[in-house]
């Protein structure tokens, strides 16, 4: 029975028949009686002081409940939304955070920002009576450049040169030194360009307040409802936590966006708890573009140190990070310990240094979004890396295998903080090059020339550290949570079982993969397993999903409970079959007794607990029932070799992507399938990333120029073609499954891969993403004039 | 679009309408605003909430439905135009237990992940079969005809061969 749907097995999802039939149930589909609509007035202005706000002709505008203000949210006590990792400055200070209030307090800071909420009967009347808000904007000057941030006006007061902090990792004499010795020098300026989440379930908020029993409901498109109501509980002050129940139903898509806690639901919770009544919002996709965290936006100079023999010595590296206008809720940590501990990447770099100043601009807050600061770092290091084969006249597939860790290494200490305890780099790489036909790649190269094409390759071998975090390690670099994960398994009286996980699937199909793992290990069928996520009224307190967590930390949680569950089993059926716990065995869902077919099932030993007519209660209470929280070691290391091969048509600049083959070493793997599916989801937002989005704000007025679906070029299916996909497996050391986490790797390991693959085709060292048809065509004409030139 | 404000105009403000058209084969009515779309009638109105809305330049294609038999972006029409007309909405192609072959197919190919795009790409996939029937179904086809429907999740790779796959069953 469970061979077919245990681990490793290629299982359907259970959730697909209620997706695939209309009967899913996201936070927008939820509508309560009575239910009023919030509409958010936004700032129309980059930075601006409201010098007065008159809210008459809204309030008196039939079918307008309520206007509210910032005034009113501090009034009533609501604090601002905090982040939540502490990262303190090369001198020992503490970063600069500035307040951030759920609706602005006097003033805007950027595009978009909420400033009022109207709240009526029909989002319509909101609607109207937000068009009819008027308020005294002051423009004030604004900056949305990262590189020139520290130079402009400051955009809160007290944060000189609009610094958050400026951070620095490694050690800077030593990799000095290394720099100044080495044979070689590669220096490169690389921007990783902005970008914007746009999971397809636009934001939504529902808050619900019972006045009987004080208990205010949230419905909310949140990846880590337990969180989300920690945070709105003990520091932003919405409800105590036992009066406070976040509801993450069906959520379409999160990427990092739906880690946060955002203003929209902290105010339609509070507009619920003052108005007695349901307050609904749903953003609408202007909004989310507006408003829902974006990624990246790193400016960066690099230098890489090489001895003769292309072995790297050293590497330095300076970055400015965008924060935009407020920190959000792990906005810190991103540039910081998530991206300058990357940056030993596969390598065996003795010496590394990184600095990263933060700088606030009057943008959209900046924070996780899909691999977040390792697809920074991968990126800066595979392109280096990349370049400096090119100017050593070295096959780029030699120079990294030269500086690869070898296998025999682990557990590997890198100079920038980390431990990895496994991995098989040159097994992922030679297995990438055979699977994409690198040895044949000359010859497609001469063919597609003579069809008027330029094509080329590009490498990228990634790591990444997942599978978040270690909380004594996590909370000494700043972390103001524990990052274990929590699980309990309820065995029904009748010998089915309900699971509850801390962690959250909003796609990524945990309702399949971790009944796969309990039914593994307690030997019955999937379909007598039911896992629950997502109500902070059922499950008990859990971290949520990012970070490629939610199996190395939730599933090992998991592993635990369902230890617990067999250890308590054998107890009972030791007591009915006349034996002892240790002279029982179970295999396939049967206790039975050593060497004999005394045998009870795992229903029977369920139904006993329950119903413990014949039972040993002077030693165990009835029941079958199990938490367990886990902590990690170490965080886990999956890591990956990728190649992208392109072709570009040098009249018009259009690239194709014509073949991408990626190689991961994820560990162990649950469901191969569903695996598959992150990859390629991943991959498609790194090649996203690589060819298509750019976030683009008017330097001038700040105004968001790449505000919709028209402007901002979201990857379509003609956009990519499928992908070719193969494992390496080494499993991880420290955690019960030997699981990495998948969901990252794709987005981490293809940007790079695309670029060095199109900067190959068209000879060109450096080419900012997204790589358009435009600056492709651009590049070519640039390089082809230089190459006249001279 | 002087012709829609004329159209609007003639119901004055705040006026309801009421719509009576085909849903899923059953005859419904309700009454709307005269700029309410199609997709929130059968959202609000009807309860229908496996038809969804992603955006709001009709570019994501998730509040796909079919109009007549063609797969349209029901945000693209009013409530109004559908008086009279069929709809068919994903609750209307298939049930658990009963699955329409291209809602098999999404399953059987891991064509989804979060949900939320699904519902329009079913309804755009069948379009898509339809429109070819007869016809060998290429990859490419796929992909050029999936134009109007993102997905952020799967990167396309197991919708294509979902749809590949359920035309071949349809």
């Amino acid at each position: 029975m469970t061979a077919e749907t245990g681990i490793g097995a290629r299982v359907r999802r259970k959730e697909d028949v209620r997706f695939i039939t209309g009967r899913g149930r996201y936070t927008d589909d939820i509508n309560r009686p009575g239910q009023l609509h919030a509409v958010f007035a936004r700032s129309p202005y980059a930075h601006a002081r409201i010098g007065s706000l008159d809210i008459s002709g809204a309030e008196a505008l039939p079918g307008v409940v309520a206007v509210l203000t910032g005034a009113d949210l501090a009034a009533d006590g609501i604090g601002p939304l905090p982040c939540g990792w502490m990262i303190h400055s090369r001198d020992g200070s503490p970063m600069k955070q500035p307040p951030h209030p759920a609706l602005s307090q006097g003033t805007v800071r950027y595009v978009g920002e909420p400033y009022a909420v109207v709240i009526g009967e029909t989002r319509e009347a909101a609607q109207a009576g937000a068009d009819l808000l008027d308020p005294d904007f002051q423009e004030l000057p604004a900056n949305v450049d990262t590189a020139s941030a520290q130079s402009t006006a400051p955009i809160h007061d007290g944060i000189a040169n609009n610094l958050c902090y400026d951070w620095t990792l490694g050690d800077e004499a030593a990799t000095d030194a290394a720099l100044a010795s080495a044979a070689h020098v590669v220096e490169l300026d690389i921007i990783n360009n902005r970008l914007i989440p746009n999971a397809i379930e636009p934001r939504a908020a529902l808050g619900d307040y019972d006045a009987g029993t004080d208990m205010l409901t949230l419905y909310t498109t949140s990846q880590n409802p337990h969180l989300a109501r920690l945070v709105l509980s003990a520091f932003v002050g919405l409800a105590p936590e036992h009066k406070l129940r976040v509801v993450s139903p069906d959520v379409g898509g999160g990427f990092g966006s739906k880690i946060f806690i955002y203003s929209e639901e902290t105010v339609c919770g509070w507009a619920s708890k003052r108005l007695r009544r349901p307050v609904k919002w749903t953003a609408d996709r202007s909004e989310a573009f507006l408003n829902d965290a974006h990624g990246r936006d790193h400016v960066t100079k690099a230098r890489l140190a090489l001895d003769a023999q292309g072995r790297f010595l050293g590497l330095k590296v300076s970055t400015i990070a965008n924060l935009g206008a407020y920190m959000s809720t792990f906005s810190s940590s991103i540039p910081t310990y998530l991206y300058g501990t990357l940056l030993a990447g596969q390598y065996t770099t003795p010496a590394i240094f990184v600095e990263v100043r933060s700088v606030f601009t009057n943008t959209t807050p900046v924070d996780a979004y899909r691999g977040a600061g390792r697809p920074e770092a991968t990126f800066l290091l595979e392109r280096i890396v990349e370049t400096a084969a090119r100017e050593l006249g070295m096959d780029p597939a030699e120079l990294r295998r030269r500086n690869l860790i070898p296998k025999d290494a682990f557990p590997y200490a890198t100079p920038v903080a980390l431990v990895y305890d496994t991995g098989d780099y040159q097994a992922c790489l030679d297995k990438a090059l055979a699977l994409s036909d690198y040895a044949g790649f000359p010859a497609r190269k001469a063919a597609a020339k003579a069809r008027g094409k330029l094509r080329g390759i590009g490498l990228s071998c990634y790591i990444e550290a997942c599978g978040l975090a270690p909380s004594r390690l996590a909370g000494q670099l700043g972390a103001g949570v524990g990052l274990y994960e929590s699980a309990e398994i309820r065995v029904n009286p009748t010998g089915n079982v309900t699971v509850f996980t801390g962690t959250h699937s909003h796609g990524q199909g945990h309702e399949t993969t971790f009944a796969q793992v309990v039914s593994s290990r307690l030997g019955i069928g999937l379909d007598q397993i039911e896992v629950v996520h997502g109500d902070t009224s059922q499950g008990q307190f859990g971290l949520g999903t990012y970070g490629s967590r939610s199996l190395a930390v939730g599933g090992s949680a998991l592993m635990k409970a369902s230890d617990k569950i067999v250890t308590k089993c054998r107890k009972i059926a030791a007591y009915l079959l006349e034996s002892k716990p240790e002279d029982i065995d179970f295999e396939d869902g049967v206790f039975r007794v050593r060497g004999t077919n005394k045998a009870k099932t795992f229903g029977e030993i369920a139904f006993a607990a329950y119903v413990p007519h014949h039972y040993p209660l002077e030693e165990l209470e009835p029941g079958l029932q199990e938490t367990a929280f886990y902590d990690p070691q170490n965080f886990t290391y999956p890591a990956g070799a990728y190649v992208c091969e392109v072709e570009v048509d040098p009249d018009t600049g259009i690239t194709r992507i014509v073949k991408f083959t990626a190689v991961d070493d994820f560990g162990q793997v649950i469901n191969p399938m569903i695996v598959e599916g992150q990859v390629h989801g991943g991959i498609a937002q790194g090649i996203g990333q690589a060819m298509l989005e750019a976030c683009r704000y008017d330097r001038e007025t700040g105004q968001l120029l790449t505000g919709s679906m028209m402007d901002y070029a979201m990857p379509r299916a003609d956009d990519l073609v499928n992908f070719d996909l193969d494992v390496v497996r080494t499993d991880c050391t420290h955690n019960p499954l030997g699981v990495k986490g998948c969901g990252e790797a794709g987005a981490i390991g293809s940007p790079p891969a695309v670029i060095n693959a199109i900067t190959d085709a068209i000879g060109v060292r450096t080419l900012d993403m997204p790589a358009t048809p435009l600056k492709v065509w651009t590049a070519l004409q640039a390089g082809s004039a230089a190459a006249k030139g001279s | 679009m002087t012709g829609f404000g004329d159209f609007l105009g003639e119901f004055g403000d705040n006026m309801t309408v009421r719509v009576t058209t085909t849903v899923n084969g059953k005859l419904v009515s309700g009454d709307v605003e005269p700029n309410t779309l199609l997709v929130e009638f059968v959202r609000e109105n009807l309860g229908l909430t496996g038809t969804h809305v992603g955006c709001d330049t009709s570019q994501c294609g998730a509040c796909t439905v079919h109009f007549d038999g063609k797969p349209v972006k029901a945000c693209t029409i009013l409530a109004l135009q559908a008086e009279g007309h069929q709809v068919l909405t994903i609750e209307g192609i298939g049930q658990p237990g009963n699955l329409h072959p291209m809602q098999a197919a999404f399953q059987e190919n891991h064509g989804l992940q979060c949900g939320f795009c699904t519902p329009g790409m079913i309804m755009a996939g069948i379009g898509i079969a339809e429109r070819n029937k007869g016809a060998s179904l290429s990859e490419e086809t796929i992909r050029a005809e999936l134009e109007g429907n993102i997905c952020r999740c799967t990167g396309y790779h197991n919708i294509v061969k979902s749809i590949a796959a359920g035309a071949r069953d349809m």
